[in-house]
């Protein structure tokens, strides 16, 4: 381990803006396409009719 | 017993297929993120030149990795649909096209945030940063190539060919730290010599880009079963109870 405390952990050695930046927009991004692809799912389930479209 | 390959050539086939291995590799790609991460953050030291601000490597590396091969096997879908002429190749290169372009702008993304505090500055017009640029746009314009296109074997085609011209700037970003002088740094893993970095950062490195790839294949695997099920529409096969 390589922290003495959480708070040390959170700091990043005065780079958390940084590192905890890209962390965080990675996640979100992912989180983001997961979402938009089960969006996707529902609105082609929800669709009536479906099966029998051109 | 050999294992007809070819059967999951049609989508019909391929289709439950997708969504039956979906789930297993989004599953491993969070239990390999939650190593890497508890590695990475944790575990791995402070790096002596740049204290923490190294840390963004652990992703920066992986999605950068990704963004390209991703593109490559886009390119390779596509070469296949020309020469094959299968549907589901054409289908595989758009399912890929999102989430290529998502690793490659958190590759942009999170090598600005590492850019400034070790560089001074966010953005430089580097040969590695402008070919990793133009790989973005190389995505975007393969999507909207394709969203532009009505008919869709046409847009298919066209899409394709503009992917495989721009599979030429894959190398060019790999190897542009090599052939021009870069304010990037060159490659700190590659095969013919010891990497340049602890071993513990090296491995949680890996294993990120391990997550990285089983997130692709596991989020291109739900869009193409989405993409299947909007071009398949009034298929006999495609009960509304299969619907992803």
């Amino acid at each position: 381990m390589s922290w003495n405390s959480a708070g040390e952990f959170f700091a990043m050695g005065g780079y958390a803006f940084y590192v905890w930046g890209s962390y965080a927009v990675a996640a979100v991004c992912i989180a983001g396409e997961l979402w938009w692809l089960r969006h996707r799912a529902r609105t082609l389930r929800s669709r009536p009719g479906l099966s029998r479209q051109p | 017993m050999a294992i007809n390959i070819w059967k999951y050539a049609s989508p019909q086939t391929f289709y439950p297929l997708a969504g039956k291995l979906a789930p297993w590799f989004l599953a491993l790609a969070a239990v390999l993120a939650v190593v890497a991460l508890y590695i990475g953050l944790l575990v791995a030291p402070t790096d002596f030149q740049q204290g923490n601000a190294y840390r963004i490597i652990f992703i920066h590396v992986a999605a950068a990795w990704m963004s390209m091969f991703i593109y490559l096997v886009m390119a390779f879908w596509c070469a296949v649909g020309f020469v094959m002429n299968t549907r589901l190749s054409f289908m595989m290169a758009l399912a890929l096209a999102p989430t290529g372009a998502l690793f490659t702008f958190i590759a942009l993304w999170t090598g600005a945030l590492w850019g400034k505090p070790t560089w001074g500055t966010w953005w430089v017009w580097d040969a590695r940063i402008t070919s990793e640029l133009i790989l973005l746009f190389l995505y975007i314009g393969f999507l909207s190539l394709h969203a532009a296109i009505e008919d869709l074997r046409r847009a298919d085609r066209t899409a394709a060919l503009l992917a495989l011209v721009g599979a030429i700037n894959v190398p060019i970003i790999y190897y542009s730290v090599k052939w021009w002088n870069t304010l990037h740094q060159g490659a700190s893993v590659s095969l013919t010599r010891a990497p340049s970095m602890a071993s513990t950062m090296l491995v949680a490195m890996l294993i990120m880009s391990l997550a990285a790839w089983m997130y692709a294949i596991g989020a291109s695997l739900l869009r193409v079963r989405l993409i299947i099920a909007e071009r398949e529409r009034g298929a006999d096969w495609l009960e509304a109870g299969a619907l992803p």
